[in-house]
Parts: structure tokens; sequence; C-alpha cells
């Protein structure tokens, strides 16, 4: 690994990413909508580490954009790894319920906007025959709940795509990993109520790195989120409807 | 926008002492800060916490706003050809020698401990081992930016906004936030120490060898035994070091690289009894003991700066009702009768130090509420106990009368009546403060205790 796109890079989680990947000395661009995090992300990762950092503005829903942008990128270093989709967008699943312009914005960015950008990739990588796209959905998309699932439909629909892609690249030698973490102590969910096992975006971000570095097709981080999961899924939809969650 | 404010949460300094209700926020850009100081009318004021190692009520701010400003620890630039740093303040001393260390380079200034901001450091003008040849940290300090009460970004330097600068250094984070800071490194040859270690008998010795040699040593301090008493009253380990250079070190002591050893926890609070005046004075009588008369040795920078760094957690050797410490300034003149009166009261009110160190002191800088001043400095850890407050009380009148001050970074009983005498420069840094913060949007614990945003 030498040349990794993070899309979203100003997300906790990405920022734990790119610390870790530049300490091994891989290239980054860094992408995203805020322009001024993205500089101050890039100007410090220069200071600490002795790689190459770009800053590039990148904005999920500005669709006709995302070849472009993708040509770009792949220019400035000249040839690309991996790419690893970060951002995602919670939104509010009240609002969403009255208002379906809250509820499209939740669906565009976290699902529409990466099928457009990962197709992009899927292509440059199908014609490379290497490389990896790692994409964070979440254990959100495992079970539609009360609670979110506007957020969790986008994030289980991503994970189908990122499911039917890997079995469409892998032959070719291109890795798809599909990230479902727990609860993270991130920007996204501080001051939320009723978190618990809360996970440090360093935890997360490492073992991203690994699951990339082994091909794992599925990663629920921390593990045992895949043991919370797999009896959330198990409960029989006729209790499941009655339960608050 | 995403969530930033949290409902009320108890919160402690480094002393964990006291604790208290405030609504922290951890903000991560400037205009996440801003939104915050402007929208939130429920909450009238905010002071800034970064890696809480300040001991008592600095950083606190009950019933109102903290802001929590490590995620604001980015670094800008980094010359290295003329040692020139400018980082975010929330970045830690421990970041910068992991970045600076290997290229060469050294803080200026550093305490006792590494997990602390530059913000922090500025705000509470901290001094190191070298504050004897070299003064604070700000002495390093070519600029910074603030982000005062209206919203607006000032850069203040000793030429530009310099009455401003001077209220910020050592202004406990109530002229403003902050933001960015350029400051100066130091060149340094191996990650090494020199340290001349030797024993002072009593006090009167301590002291004649700190004003005989102190010029040579760049850092010197002495470990003082608090529980000894008569012709002992006040011994010593005296630590006085200097960078060591190349050729003093072996070959594979060359390489330029931070030493950051695997570090032990304290993972539970100690039992209140476990620190007790017989086992403090049995640790400082072997403590006095295990260091030879005079010698000369090679210590790793980490070792000699910050022993107490390696134990993460350590303030919970106290136990859960914590420890108070206790910082003076004597001045020159008086410092030997202070001093002395102050080591006979702790002798014989039995109350022990398990950690005091004495040092030298350099002249006092500009900043108005900055604490060190030309003498020596006594630093203490006590135990807290009920009848701890009455005592410091007593100190602090003994303090005054000796013409010397406590350092407000380690402070949480002084009365106003006292900070008064201690912080002449007081009304300067209010007229300061009214000026560019005259609602107090920025305040703290500390400043409503001690009085010093209004008489």
């Amino acid at each position: 690994m030498k040349n990794v796109l993070i899309l979203g890079a100003t997300s906790d989680i990405a920022k734990a990413i790119a610390h870790q990947l530049a300490r091994e000395n891989v290239n980054l661009i860094l992408a995203g909508r805020n322009e001024n995090e993205l500089n101050r992300i890039a100007a410090d990762l220069q200071v600490r580490y002795k790689g190459n950092y770009y800053p590039k503005v990148f904005k999920p829903t500005e669709y006709e954009k995302h070849n472009d942008f993708f040509r770009e990128t792949v220019k400035l270093l000249g040839r690309l790894d991996g790419v690893i989709l970060c951002y995602g967008y919670l939104g509010d699943q009240k609002i969403a319920e009255q208002d379906n312009s809250m509820a499209r914005e939740i669906i565009e960015i976290n699902y529409l906007s990466c099928v457009s950008i990962l197709h992009v990739a899927a292509t440059y990588f199908e014609n490379l025959r290497a490389g990896f796209i790692c994409a964070i959905s979440s254990v959100a998309g495992d079970r539609g709940r009360q609670s979110n699932y506007i957020y969790g439909s986008a994030k289980g629909a991503l994970s189908l795509f990122l499911q039917g892609l890997r079995n469409r690249l892998s032959k070719l030698g291109v890795k798809v990993i599909t990230v479902k973490p727990g609860f993270v102590d991130t920007k996204m969910t501080f001051g939320h109520k009723g978190m618990f096992l809360v996970a440090k975006p360093d935890k997360v971000a490492k073992d991203i790195i690994s699951a990339i570095k082994k091909g794992k097709p599925i990663l629920y981080t921390p593990f045992f989120w895949k043991w919370i999961m797999l009896i959330i899924k198990l409960i029989p939809e006729k209790i499941f409807m009655r339960l608050s969650l | 926008m995403h969530n930033i404010l949290l409902p009320a949460k108890k919160l402690s300094g480094w002393g964990r002492y006291p604790v208290e209700e405030c609504f922290i926020a951890k903000p991560s850009t400037v205009m996440d800060v801003q939104m915050l100081l402007k929208k939130n009318k429920e909450i009238k004021n905010w002071i800034v916490y970064g890696l809480g190692r300040s001991y008592g009520d600095t950083p606190l701010n009950k019933n109102g706003g903290v802001i929590i400003f490590t995620k604001w620890n980015h670094f800008i630039s980094f010359d290295v050809q003329s040692g020139i740093l400018e980082c975010e303040a929330g970045v830690s001393f421990n970041e910068i020698l992991d970045i600076v260390v290997p290229r060469g380079y050294f803080l200026p200034v550093t305490p006792g401990t590494k997990f602390v901001t530059v913000g922090g450091a500025i705000a509470n003008d901290v001094h190191g081992k070298n504050h004897h040849v070299d003064g604070t940290f700000s002495e390093f300090v070519k600029d910074f930016t603030l982000l005062t009460a209206s919203g607006e970004i000032v850069r203040c330097s000793r030429s530009e906004n310099s009455e401003l600068f001077w209220a910020t250094i050592g202004g406990l984070g109530l002229t403003g936030i902050i933001l960015t800071v350029r400051f100066q490194l130091i060149p340094i040859e191996t990650t090494y120490i020199d340290v001349h270690y030797q024993r002072a008998k009593n006090l009167d010795e301590a002291l004649l060898l700190f004003n005989q040699s102190d010029e040579k040593y760049q850092y010197s301090v002495a470990w003082i035994d608090c529980l000894a008493k008569g012709s002992s009253l006040g011994r010593c380990v005296l630590m006085r070091g200097n960078h060591a250079k190349l050729e003093q070190v072996d070959l594979k002591q060359r390489k330029m690289q931070t030493q950051n050893k695997n570090k032990i926890s304290i993972p539970f609070d100690f039992p209140s009894f476990a620190l007790n005046s017989f086992s403090i004075k049995a640790f400082n009588a072997i403590y006095y003991n295990i260091h030879p008369k005079n010698e000369k040795k090679i210590v790793d920078y980490e070792k000699f700066f910050y022993p107490l760094d390696s134990i993460l957690h350590w303030n919970r050797m106290y136990g859960k009702r914590g420890f108070i410490q206790y910082q003076v300034v004597f001045p020159l003149e008086s410092c030997q009768a202070g001093l002395t009166k102050m080591l006979e009261r702790l002798s014989e009110s039995k109350r022990s130090s398990f950690l005091a160190v004495l040092k030298s002191s350099g002249d006092e800088n500009q900043g108005l509420l900055s604490f060190p001043k030309r003498g020596f400095t006594l630093a203490l850890d006590i135990p807290y106990d009920d009848s701890l407050f009455d005592f410091l009380k007593s100190l602090d009148e003994l303090v005054i009368s000796y013409g010397g001050r406590v350092y407000l970074a380690k402070d949480s009983t002084l009365s106003p009546e006292h900070f008064k005498v201690m912080y002449p420069k007081v009304n300067e840094f209010r007229r300061i403060k009214e000026k560019i913060d005259p609602n107090h949007l920025f305040s703290s614990s500390m400043a409503r205790r001690l009085g010093i945003l209004e008489d």
C-alpha cells in the first residue's frame, strides 16, 4: 500500500486512519467538503510524517464531477492502491419522518453518492486488476429499527451494494471491504444518549487497516458487534416489531 | 450540525480537588467554538480545559461551560532550519517531542510532565528546571492568535497587541481562547542529560550550592526531604545538568529518538492510608540515602524531566480524596528565613510531602499574573484531610510575610485577600480584561474564588 484516497477525510475515524497510514509512509489524498479543514489536516500530517498529503475538495452529491475528481486524484499520486470511504451523515430520524427532504439527504449521502464514486473507483481498479475499496457502513444497516431506520436503510443498501461489488471484483484481484462499526466516540455521536460499549476512533482505525491488509470482506469493529448483531438479527420479526430499539 | 454540548458533568483537575459540575463541549474547529460562544444563551461563561494537569480549579467552571479543546491539536509548520514551530494550542508537549527530537530539537522549557498543551503552558506561564537561566515558556513564544470575547481573532506578540500578550501569558485562559502559537525550539546534540547529583546536609548547604554554581547548569532542581528536622532540616539531593554533547555519549546512544518506554498505570485509587506520614518518612529517608554524595551520570531526558510520566494516573496514589499541590516562591533576600520557617511548620505539623522540590528561580517577566520571580521555589504534594485548609491558610500568611506568592496553576485554596497581595499586577489585568471582555464571557471557578475579574 503506497497511495490511498480517503473520502470524508475530516471525520474522526478518517483522521485516525490517516495518521496510522501516514506513519507507515503511505501517501494520502484527503478528500472532503470542508476545504479549510482539509488544509489543516494535511498541514498537520506534513509536519508529523514524511509522505505526501494532498487536500482535495470532494462533494458527495455533485455526481457529475465524480469522474473528473477521480482522474485528478490518480494524476496527483500517479497510481492509486485503494480508496477508503469514511463519510456519512446521521441526519435526524424524527425530522426525516415528517420531511422527505431530510430523508432524501440521508439516503443520497449515505448511499447514492457512494454508488457513484465507488463505481468510478471500481472501473479504475478493475482495469488495474489490483487495489482495494473499503467503505464504512454501519451496524445500523443490519436490521431496521424505529430510532434510525432512514440512516439504517441507506447503510443497509450500502452494505448490499458492497457485497455485490465484491462478488464482481474479487475474481479480478480487487478487494472490497465492508466496515460495520458499532458506537464510536466521534463528532457524529458526541452527546447522543443511550450509547454503550463506545470505541475510540484509533481502535476502529487500527481494525480497518488490518482488515484491508488481510482482505477481510466484512469487518465488525470492535469485534463483539458481530455477535451483538447476530443476536439482534435472530430475534423473530413478530417479537422485534414490538420492541422499542 | 453535530451536537457539541453535553449535559453537566463532574470535572476536576489533576489534584482531584475540587470536583465540580460543568457543561462540557468538545469542539474541533474554530467555527464550532464561535457558534458555541454565540448560540448558547443559557451558558453565560466559558473556560478552556486542556489535558487537565493544572491541579485545582484553574480550568473548572462550576455550572458554566468548559471547552475541552484537545481536538484542536494540529501542527501548522515546522522550520527545521530555524527551529520555529507553529501549532494549534491543543498540541501536547508529548506530541511535540515526538516530532522534534528526531530532528535534533527540544522543548525550550518543560514542566515536570509532558502531558500539557501549548495553550495551557502559556495560560499558566509554566516554568521548568531551567528557569534560573532561561525563564518561562513564554520567553520562547514569538506570537500567538487569540479568539476574544467579541469573536475576533487577534494576533499578539511583544510588539503587536503587547498589552494583551502579557495579560494572556499566565492569564489563566481569562483573556480569550489561545488558538495558534509560534515558538522557538532549542537544538540538542543528544537525547541525554549530563547530570550532577549532590547531597546537601541541610537547607543552608543546599542554598549555598545553588548560589555558588547554578549558572554552570542549564537545568537545576533539588528533591527535598520535608520531614527531616533539626540540623538536617531541608536536606536535599541536588540534580543539576546540561544537555549531553555528542562526544559524551556512547555510539548506541547517539540515535535521536524519543524515549517512550512502556508505561505502568495505577489502575485504581489507593486506599487513603497508603500514603501516611510513616510511609512517606520511610520513602524520604531511603530516597536521600540511595543517592550518592557526589556523582555525575548520563541520564536520558525522559527520566530526568518526566520521572512521574512513566506512571500513568499517579495521582491515584493519593486515594479518592486526592491531594493538594502547594508551590510557593520566596524572593532572594528572604528565602533562607522563609524556607526555614516553612519547613519547620511542615515538620512540626507532621504533614508529609511525598514529593517536594526546591529550585532556584530567575527573574520575573512582564506576565501580569505570572508566578516566578527571582529567589527560590518550593513545591509540595500534601494528602488531603479536613484540617488542611486551615494549615494552608497559615502557610499563605507566612508566605506573604516573607514577600512570596503561591503558584496559581497548583492552587485550589487561596483567599482573594491573599491573592491580591501576592499578585499586585491584578489591577492592570482587570483593566485589560474590562476592555477585551467586559461581560466576562471567559471566567472560571478560580477567577471567581480569587476575585481575579473584580474586587
